[in-house]
């Protein structure tokens, strides 16, 4: 276990019943970290997100966070230990408000002053969710919720937080607004890992990135290396 | 209730329903005679019914469809232990809380392996289990004798405060108490409690939790709820009440078998649910009531078809159920999300493209 990584991944393997969608990942991220994790559909990397944050429990491997072995540890204990997932396609409680969705984020916390503050942070990230605060997070457009899906997460107050496919549907101005945000997001100190399609913009947000293919890590190298190399190049940024 | 009106005139209006209330089975049986005092009792049964099982269709969003069964629970653990079955007679204070505590056993026992079902396949499942109790209700008559089999348990003792018995007649104040009075007013009793549990379930934390994994359980585990014991949490919660109803049911009727516990009878309840306005306290109380009363009213199509036509054209059982499906089709056509739908806070229609 080597210092000042927040997370590291040893040979994480997560299977569906029979089928193996992870097969020995290693990955780390360091604290203030912005890490990508780009690929093919079906390369497992959402499933590698869930992994990481508890909703799946891995069939082996080890997961190391902030030092501490908390391999099969669980949702509820990951995110109090300030681990948050924003989860793929969203994951907005429609029936919900959004002001009602924003403190469902911050379930795990009753330091109520502080909630409240944060509160005004998120709306201060994303004005327009502050204007829709008492209309339903279903009747929001797809961008709406994407930011409210991020808001949602900042709640809890993470130090690492997981992004799945952020600009998954949206169109190119809001991506583009989304990962503004994520930029700001960062440069408050939150460290992430980005798991995208769109591969581009994921590394030239991102100071590294790793590349799964068929559930496996095949690349791994500064964003940078990984935006000139012909491998990457020709497979996922369509040269 | 509006929250803008002054307080003296929300006190005034809690102060007229609640006259409303107490007042309700004597206007009744003037109006209609006694029998439908009793109907109003059952129909606050059925409150208490709809109430617990909306705390795990409405609020937590799983369709449960064997719900009876935990009635069936609270009412047989009150025949057994309350009748001359085996000769015990425990007093009422023991058994209704017996009763819930047994009712939620059985809701973590039906909760716990069903914890990875949503929807149609755990509806599939809790059928499955509240025809598995009505089953064993049926047979645990051999070879040792405990249920009593399809005869059902018979001279159930009543409840009795004080030395009281409900299901006697009491004079007081130059008024005549029933049983189906006394009745009236302890499940009235409960079904308040039921209304307040509830609305203060509801606004809590927990009542967030269960409405965030009804409405993505995935991210509400993002979300750090531990959704496993949530879950388990509604189930034990809605067969409580469940239980407490089935007790007080045992006692008001005195009798139970397993044919008050058949599967159209968990589908009525759902219906309540469902019609009075999945999720929203007050509309699941409407729903109770107006499906317990409406089929009582369409016993009158009999003596109206005698009144209006002189004879009794189409036979009243055959009509009343179809009239009945019939009210049911239309309520969920013009109303589809319940008579009474939960309230949304300021739905702004417009969703302006951002993108």
């Amino acid at each position: 276990m080597s210092r000042g990584k927040l997370l590291e991944v040893r040979g994480l393997e997560v299977a569906y019943g029979g089928i193996r969608a992870v097969q020995g990942v290693d990955l780390a991220v360091a604290a203030g970290e912005i890490v990508a994790l780009i690929g093919a559909n079906g390369a497992g990397k959402t499933t590698t997100l869930k992994a990481l944050c508890g909703l799946l429990r891995p069939k082996s491997g080890s997961l190391h966070y902030e030092g501490a072995d908390v391999t099969g540890k669980p949702a509820y204990h990951l995110v109090r230990k300030g681990l948050s997932l924003v989860p793929e396609g969203r994951g907005v409680f429609p029936l919900l408000t959004v002001a009602e969705n924003l403190a469902m984020g911050a379930y795990i916390r009753n330091d109520h002053d502080a909630i409240r503050n944060d509160f005004d942070r998120v709306y201060a990230l994303f004005a327009r969710l502050a204007e829709r605060r008492n209309q339903l997070a279903g009747t929001l457009s797809g961008g709406e919720q994407q930011m409210l899906a991020i808001g949602r997460a900042m709640m809890s107050r993470p130090r690492l937080l997981l992004l799945d496919e952020p600009s998954m549907g949206l169109a190119p101005l809001m991506v583009q607004k989304i990962f503004e945000t994520v930029r700001a997001i960062a440069a408050e100190g939150v460290t992430l890992l980005l798991v995208e399609q769109n591969a581009r913009l994921a590394l030239e947000t991102c100071s590294r990135g790793y590349v799964m293919e068929s559930g496996r890590v095949v690349l791994e190298d500064s964003a940078a290396a990984l935006l000139a190399s012909p491998r990457v190049r020709q497979a996922y940024l369509g040269e | 209730m509006n929250p803008g009106c002054r307080p003296w005139l929300r006190w005034a209006l809690w102060a007229a329903i609640a006259l409303l209330l107490l007042i309700l089975p004597f206007a009744t049986e003037a109006l209609l005679g006694r029998s439908w005092v009793r109907i109003l009792a059952v129909a606050l049964l059925f409150v208490m019914l709809a109430l617990g099982l909306n705390i795990v269709v409405g609020f937590a969003g799983l369709l449960d469809l064997g719900y009876i069964a935990f009635f069936a629970v609270g009412a047989y653990s009150y025949a057994l232990l309350a009748s001359p079955q085996f000769g015990i007679h425990w007093p009422v204070l023991v058994l209704l809380p017996l009763g819930a505590a047994l009712a939620a056993l059985f809701g973590i026992l039906i909760g716990a392996p069903t914890l990875r079902l949503r929807g149609d396949y755990l509806a599939i499942v809790t059928l499955g289990f509240g025809e598995i109790i009505r089953v064993l209700l049926n047979n645990l008559n051999r070879p040792v004798n405990i249920t009593n089999g399809p005869q059902g348990i018979t001279l159930i003792d009543p409840v009795q405060i004080g030395g009281l018995s409900l299901a006697k007649t009491q004079e007081f104040a130059g008024l005549t108490f029933s049983a189906a009075h006394n009745y009236y007013y302890l499940f009235l009793l409960f079904a308040l409690l039921t209304i307040v549990v509830s609305l203060r379930l509801q606004h809590s934390r927990i009542g967030r939790a269960w409405e965030a994994i009804r409405d993505d359980e995935l991210a509400a585990a993002a979300m750090g709820i531990h959704t496993r014991n949530l879950k388990l949490l509604a189930f034990a919660m809605g067969a409580t009440f469940g239980g407490v109803a089935g007790g007080l049911f045992a006692a008001f009727q005195g009798f139970v078998s397993p044919e008050s516990f058949h599967l159209i009878d968990s589908i009525m309840v759902l219906c309540m649910v469902v019609l009075g306005g999945m999720g929203n306290v007050a509309g699941v109380v409407l729903g109770a009531v107006l499906l317990t009363a409406l089929p009582e009213a369409l016993r009158y199509i009999g003596p109206l078809q005698q009144r209006l036509l002189g004879e009794v054209l189409i036979d009243p059982a055959d009509l009343r159920m179809l009239l009945f499906g019939l009210a049911l089709v239309l309520m969920m056509l013009l109303r589809p999300q319940g008579l009474w739908p939960v309230r949304r806070k300021s739905q702004t229609a417009e969703t302006a493209d951002v993108s």
